[in-house]
């Protein structure tokens, strides 16, 4: 266990910790929604906070949490007034946000392109005391929104439409699932950095689906991928000094492979079981079977 | 117009000369339209007639451009007692982009009575009754994806009824309905009518349900046509401008699981 050592490390580990929990946490329901690839427009948006956060030399985390969420909830604005030209309007937020990102960032003194690539694909010994506290509280909020409104989440997630009929105050629970995904990205920024928060947020979520039946389960699955895949990425990019984001993102995939592969057994043995329980056809139609008597015209 | 059937008792829907335009085309062109408590009133017509938006905008999901909805006598603006109303959507499917149990989706119903509550006894209870009524008690566990068109829509009318409602209103409930599961789906009305229900539906044929209906509304082109007994024998596909076309839309995207 020499990882544990150094102080850097037990910071990156415990931030990957919370990070593999929150991010499969708020992407099951881009996912349901069918909004997977959310979490990778939110990324760009937050660029630009970085890069604020670089030239007004404030904490680049708060920065980037602050025009993360008001990009999301401008995001949503869009999707509620916006309908046909929505994508356009979107395509504009997500690509002016990392130009404004790269450009802020090379107008400040201390940032730098190095410093940018850190924030991209995540860098392990980057990450400061003050990230382990602003992570920490951030993933505690987004665990109160995912964890504790679940069914509400889950009902808009799953029909919209039908959630509203219900009275459930629909936009501000929208709103609270954009708000708590931009929250997440700039969690995740340390660790797996911007350019893969997304992966994190659906990769995991569309594995554990491979196998999984209810929406529970899955919850409970991708989260376990997702801490697995933070925590051995983690590590493996201490002994082999690569960025973390790749790692993570690439050991997720394999796990979503993995369970793939095991799925179709999986799903043949589940159709076996269900034959069994259900009797095949009894009953003889005599129409099925061509008469004796049966004159071809 | 014809009087309803029981003037004396109190109205649960009342529509006054709606209009609503879908873009610049306009889809409702004045509607009147009363539902009676225990009443079950069809809404026929053609695609493009006007049923659909006409029942949206009863529960305040089409907004009207003219005139006024009223839901258990109170203006749609104020209505707020949603768990009295049980919408059943048009839907080809009751799934989501995550797989979740026909257990997880019909619990969904009962929000409007738990709110942000913590579901009690009594809400599970419902659930599991409502389950039941559609005659999935034994799939309860199992993956919404894993069924058919007819038990998806059984799966969404009980999502409805777990709230408990005293007002049904549904779209096309039996559009790709198979036979068994239409029965079982008439079945299940026939007992929520007896027990005082109120429905309103969209139909695109009177079909198993005939023997419940007590009025039908036919609309044409945003206006009603016809309010009164249910046409006799026009055949299933004989209305007006009858032009048969399934929500089946080949547009439904193809599911990844990962980008869709």
């Amino acid at each position: 266990m020499e990882f544990l050592d150094p102080p850097f490390m037990q910071r990156a580990l415990l931030a990957a910790v919370l990070v593999g929990v929150i991010a499969p946490a708020v992407g099951i329901y881009l996912v349901q929604r069918r909004q997977a690839l959310m979490g990778d427009g939110i990324g760009h948006i937050a660029m630009t906070g970085v890069g604020l956060g670089f030239l007004l030399s404030t904490s680049p985390v708060w920065m980037a949490t602050a025009v993360a969420v008001a990009g999301a909830v401008v995001m949503e604005l869009i999707r509620w007034y916006g309908r046909t030209r929505g994508d356009i309007a979107l395509a504009m937020l997500f690509y002016g946000g990392m130009a404004g990102g790269v450009l802020l960032i090379n107008l400040s003194d201390t940032g730098s392109n190095a410093n940018l690539t850190s924030y991209l694909f995540g860098s392990l010994s980057t990450v400061s005391s003050e990230d382990v506290t602003a992570i920490s509280v951030l993933a505690a909020f987004v665990l109160l929104v995912t964890v504790g409104l679940r069914r509400q989440l889950f009902a808009v997630s799953q029909d919209e439409e039908f959630a509203r009929v219900t009275g459930l105050p629909v936009r501000l629970l929208n709103l609270l699932v954009a708000v708590t995904a931009a929250v997440t990205v700039t969690v995740a920024m340390r660790v797996v950095g911007l350019l893969l928060v997304s992966a994190l947020m659906v990769v995991p979520v569309a594995a554990a689906q491979q196998i999984t039946r209810s929406f529970k389960v899955t919850f409970v699955l991708s989260v376990v991928i997702g801490v697995g895949v933070t925590l051995s990425g983690t590590i493996t990019s201490y002994y082999q000094d690569v960025p973390p984001g790749a790692t993570i993102v690439l050991l997720a995939i394999g796990v979503f492979v993995a369970l793939t592969v095991l799925a179709a057994p999986l799903a043949r043995r589940r159709a076996r079981r269900g034959e069994t329980e259900t009797e095949r056809c009894t009953l003889e139609v005599p129409a099925a079977r061509p008469a004796p008597d049966d004159v071809r015209v | 117009m014809p009087e309803p059937q029981n003037p004396d008792r109190e109205p649960v829907i009342v529509v006054r000369d709606a209009t609503a335009t879908l873009g610049a085309r306009p889809v409702l062109r004045g509607i009147d339209l009363t539902v009676r408590r225990g009443e079950v009133v069809a809404l026929l017509g053609a695609n493009g007639s006007g049923k659909s938006t006409a029942v949206r905008s009863v529960i305040g999901q089409v907004p009207l451009t003219g005139g006024t909805v009223e839901l258990f006598g109170t203006p749609l603006r104020r209505f707020r007692h949603w768990a009295r109303v049980g919408y059943v959507p048009q839907r080809t499917t009751a799934a989501g982009g995550v797989p979740a149990t026909i257990r997880e989706v019909v619990s969904a119903g009962r929000l409007s009575r738990t709110r942000l509550g913590i579901p009690r006894k009594a809400d599970r209870a419902a659930v599991d009754r409502a389950i039941e009524l559609v005659g999935l008690a034994d799939r309860a566990k199992d993956s919404v994806n894993a069924l058919s068109g007819g038990q998806h829509q059984r799966v969404l009318i009980a999502r409805a009824l777990a709230a408990e409602p005293e007002l049904l209103i549904m779209d096309e409930p039996m559009a790709g309905v198979d036979l068994a599961s239409q029965e079982i789906l008439a079945a299940t009305l026939r007992e929520q009518v007896a027990g005082g229900a109120t429905v309103l539906l969209v139909l695109h044929e009177l079909g198993p349900l005939e023997p419940l209906i007590d009025r039908a509304v036919v609309l044409r082109d945003g206006c009603v046509l016809h309010d009164g007994p249910p046409p006799e024998a026009v055949g299933q596909h004989a209305l007006p401008g009858h032009d048969h076309v399934h929500p089946h839309a080949a547009s439904e995207p193809v599911r990844t699981g990962l980008l869709s």
